[in-house]
C-alpha cells in the first residue's frame, strides 16, 4: 500500500467516524465536534487531491463559521438537553480528553497530507506550487471567465439569506 | 496516485449516513448537521471527477464553491427558523412540529 493510500485511508475513517458520531450522538454539542471531524478530514482528502483552494474554504467556511453558528443556536435553544450530559467516571474530563485527542489527530492528519503530496510532484512542479500558492490562481480564471454570473448570483443568495435569517431570528417588536 | 472509485465509496458511505441522520433523527440541530454532511459528500464527489476522473477539468473544484455558499445560506435560514420555532413552540423536536399534519 503506497504511502498516499494509507493516508487516504485514514482520512476516510476520520470522516466516516465523524459522520457516524454525527448522527449517532444524543447531544447536539456532541454532534457538532464529531462534524468538524468530519469537515477536517474532508479537507485533507481536498488537499492529496490538489483542490487546495478548496480545502481552505471548507475549514474556514465549515469550522470557522458553520460550526459556531451551530453552536451558538445549540447554547440557546437546548439547554434542557445540556442539563442531562452523560457523566464520565472522572465528571466530564474523559470523553473532553477523546475529543481534544480525536482534534489533534485529525491536525496530524492534514498535515501529513501536505507532507505526503508534496513529493508526490517533480521537484521543479513543487516549486511552481509553492511559488503560486497552490491552485488559486486556476481557480480564479476559471471562476471569474466562465462561471462569473453565478458567483455574483452566489453573492445575491448569500446577501437575501442574510437579511431572510435576521428576519426570522428577530423578537417580535 | 488514489483510486477514483476509493473516494467515490467514501463520498457514497457519508451521503448515506448523513441520509440516515435526516430521516431518523428528531432533533432539527441534528437534522441540519447531517444535510451538511450530504451536501459536503456530493463536494467530495466533485473535487473527485475534477482530479481523477478520464478527463480533468477545474469545473470540479468551482462547483463545491458554489454548493459551499448554498449549504451557508441554507445553514443561516435553517439555524433562523430553529430559534423562531423555540421562541414560539418551545421545542425542537421535529415530532412536536405538526401543526400542518392534517
Amino acid at each position: 500500500m503506497s504511502p498516499s493510500l494509507a493516508l487516504f485511508s485514514a482520512l476516510a475513517a476520520v470522516v466516516v467516524c465523524g459522520g457516524l458520531g454525527v448522527v449517532t450522538r444524543k447531544n447536539p454539542v456532541h454532534a457538532a465536534i464529531f462534524l468538524v471531524l468530519t469537515i477536517f478530514g474532508i479537507a485533507g482528502i481536498y488537499i492529496m487531491l490538489e483542490a487546495e483552494f478548496l480545502a481552505a474554504v471548507q475549514v474556514l467556511v465549515y469550522a470557522g463559521g458553520i460550526l459556531v453558528l451551530f453552536l451558538f443556536v445549540i447554547m440557546l435553544v437546548d439547554l434542557e438537553e445540556r442539563g442531562r450530559l452523560p457523566r464520565g467516571p472522572l465528571g466530564m474530563k474523559a470523553p473532553r480528553m477523546a475529543v481534544v485527542l480525536a482534534l489533534a489527530g485529525a491536525l496530524l492528519l492534514v498535515l501529513g497530507g501536505v507532507w505526503a503530496t508534496l513529493p508526490d510532484t517533480a521537484p521543479g512542479a513543487s516549486n511552481a506550487l509553492r511559488a503560486d500558492g497552490g491552485n488559486l490562481e486556476t481557480v480564479a480564471m476559471v471562476m471569474f471567465r466562465h462561471f462569473l454570473l453565478p458567483f455574483e448570483l452566489a453573492s445575491v443568495l448569500l446577501l437575501v439569506a442574510m437579511i431572510g435569517a435576521i428576519v426570522l431570528a428577530k423578537p417580535k417588536v | 496516485m488514489i483510486p477514483l472509485n476509493a473516494v467515490l465509496a467514501v463520498s457514497a458511505v457519508l451521503f448515506a449516513i448523513g441520509a440516515v441522520g435526516v430521516l431518523t433523527r428528531r432533533n432539527i440541530l441534528i437534522v441540519l448537521m447531517g444535510l451538511e454532511l450530504m451536501l459536503n459528500a456530493a463536494n467530495l464527489s466533485f473535487v473527485a471527477f475534477s482530479r481523477l476522473s478520464a478527463r480533468p477539468g477545474m469545473t470540479g473544484q468551482i462547483f463545491p464553491v458554489f454548493i459551499i455558499a448554498v449549504a451557508a445560506g441554507e445553514v443561516a435560514i435553517g439555524l433562523a427558523i430553529v430559534i423562531a420555532l423555540y421562541r414560539n413552540r418551545d421545542t425542537v423536536n421535529l415530532d412536536d412540529v405538526n401543526i400542518l399534519k392534517g
